[in-house]
């Protein structure tokens, strides 16, 4: 039982993170129509600019943590919005082009981390308390996994208030159903689209931020990996559809755990594949198809 | 008298098709003018060019006396151009009430207006749009062009598939509307343009190939025929 609580937790953690990085890419992709293949990228970047602050700033590990992950989310936020203005938005109706310059961008911005700060990983610094353990049902849960659930689901919370009662929201959830009569309403679909592309790259940040708390350091291919697993996410939760990623991230998380420990470790990622077989089988436009909510 | 809207050889191409073959027309400030022709002659298609949704190849729109040929869609709105979609186009996700708010341009929008003439959506507003029927999304289309003051309305084939009364409500409605502004409406409906249109402009194989008063058309049943391939007594 506690082996099976320690796994689901461990899982809700690894979740987490596939959610933060599943709906920056599916708003962005509902809304625009970009799949932006560099939203990897802004993981590591962001990952990496906090573990970086954090090391300037000095002081309590917790500080570091803090100032350094906030400062992390701002130049995740910075770095997508200036890469929508400069080299998506020239690109709009060309889509293969659109493709191989976020694919060229993931792999440059990869080579200028590791030609900076080298391959090996860093250690993020934890203050002690993320290390202790709390017993749930018997399970000695580390305290980071409840971090990452919390501010995941705070995430969830947030995301889904903005684009329920705002009117950027409302923006963005009609600009995902129809972008062509949202202009026609007189409204400037641009702007919202840099706006989303901003707010998936602090998302991005984010998860690479929670990724080294979650491992412990924070490396070079640590983005892509978890942009995989995202893309995954997003096609079985819907594109454009927060409720669907968040659905879809604690499913592909949870299994991945469960087969890995249950069956055989590599399993799991198995497990993910067959599970986005059958949901494009049954359902091919995922849980909650092309509407924002 | 500075016409409302005014079109000088407006060419589009969509993809190897030549569409719009060089279209001039004026569109008179106030009133209905009815842009007619048989399916598929380009009249979707003008007005998607006027809003700037479709690339314009050649060719030049004012309004009011300004051009507008250059101006993005959002801005082409701004101007004072409101538009009815053929499709409806509303957001189905959105309720009657959120597809309304997102259409709000002006600081005073005119729901007091819009609900007056359709006062099904009042009780409706929590409802999603992609739940109501033909005939109330249709209601939701005009609403949201109406809730703002605009120089010019575009609307397209606003009675299409709708059950006879509620072809009365919106043709009503259009009427409304006209006494507001003016509108440049494309409509298969004989009746509802004999009732509404004041002009005509019609088109064919993306020409325009008559314009004129609306009554001396439609008296000249050999005309419309001719024009439009109907019988213009059966309606």
């Amino acid at each position: 039982m506690s082996t099976l609580v320690l796994l689901t937790i461990t899982g809700l953690g690894l979740g987490a993170m596939y959610f933060l990085v599943a709906s920056g890419l599916s708003l962005i992709y509902g809304l625009m129509g970009v799949l932006n293949f560099a939203h990897g990228a802004l993981i590591t970047v962001g990952a990496y600019a906090a573990w970086w602050i954090g090391e300037q700033v000095g002081g309590g590990f917790g500080t570091r943590l803090l100032v350094g992950g906030a400062l992390g989310i701002v130049v995740g936020a910075a770095v997508a919005a200036l890469i929508e203005l400069v080299l998506v938005r020239p690109l709009y109706r060309r889509p293969v082009e659109q493709v191989l310059v976020t694919v060229g961008l993931a792999l440059a911005l990869g080579a200028l981390v590791q030609g900076i700060w080298g391959a090996d990983p860093k250690p993020i610094l934890l203050p002690d308390w993320m290390f202790d353990t709390t017993t749930v049902l018997g399970a000695n849960v580390p305290n980071d996994r409840f971090v990452e659930i919390g501010i995941a689901a705070a995430v969830l919370v947030g995301l889904t208030a903005f684009l329920r009662y705002t009117r950027f929201g409302l923006v963005i959830r009609a600009g995902v159903e129809n972008r062509a009569m949202v202009t026609a309403l007189g409204i400037d679909v641009r702007r919202a689209f840099t706006i989303v592309f901003a707010l998936g790259g602090a998302l991005a940040a984010l998860a690479g931020v929670l990724s080294g708390v979650y491992f412990g350091v924070v490396d070079p291919a640590r983005g892509t990996s978890l942009l995989i697993f995202a893309f995954i996410v997003v096609v079985i939760g819907g594109f454009g559809s927060i409720g669907g990623s968040a659905v879809a991230a604690v499913a592909v998380a949870l299994i991945q755990q469960y087969a890995n420990f249950y069956a055989s470790s590599g399993i799991g990622d198995l497990a993910v594949v067959m599970l986005l077989a059958a949901v494009l089988l049954v359902r091919p436009g995922g849980l909650a198809p092309k509407v924002a909510h | 008298m500075t016409a409302a809207l005014t079109v000088r050889d407006l060419h589009v191409h969509l993809g190897q098709s030549h569409v719009l073959q060089g279209i001039s027309f004026d569109v008179p400030t106030g009133g209905v003018t009815a842009l007619l022709g048989r399916n598929g002659v380009g009249k979707t298609t003008t007005l998607r060019a006027l809003m700037g949704l479709v690339p314009r190849s050649r060719g030049a729109i004012a309004l009011g006396g300004d051009d507008v040929t250059r101006l993005a869609t959002h801005t082409v709105v701004r101007r004072g151009v409101g538009y009815v979609p053929e499709d409806r186009d509303v957001f189905a996700g959105l309720t009657v009430e959120e597809n309304l708010r997102l259409a709000e341009r002006d600081t005073d929008p005119r729901y007091e207006l819009v609900y007056d003439l359709f006062p099904e959506l009042r009780q409706r507003a929590t409802q999603r749009a992609g739940t109501l029927s033909g005939g109330q999304q249709q209601m939701v289309a005009i609403a949201r062009a109406l809730l703002n003051e605009n120089q010019v309305l575009l609307v397209d084939e606003p009675t299409k598939g709708l059950a006879p009364l509620l072809v009365t409500e919106v043709a009503a409605a259009l009427s409304r509307a006209a006494e507001l502004t003016t509108v440049l409406l494309v409509e298969q409906n004989l009746p509802v343009v004999q009732r509404l249109a004041r002009d005509v402009v019609v088109l064919d194989a993306g020409q325009v190939v008559h314009a004129g008063p609306a009554n001396e058309l439609l008296a000249d049943p050999e005309h419309i025929q001719r024009l439009l391939g109907v019988h213009g007594g059966s309606h």
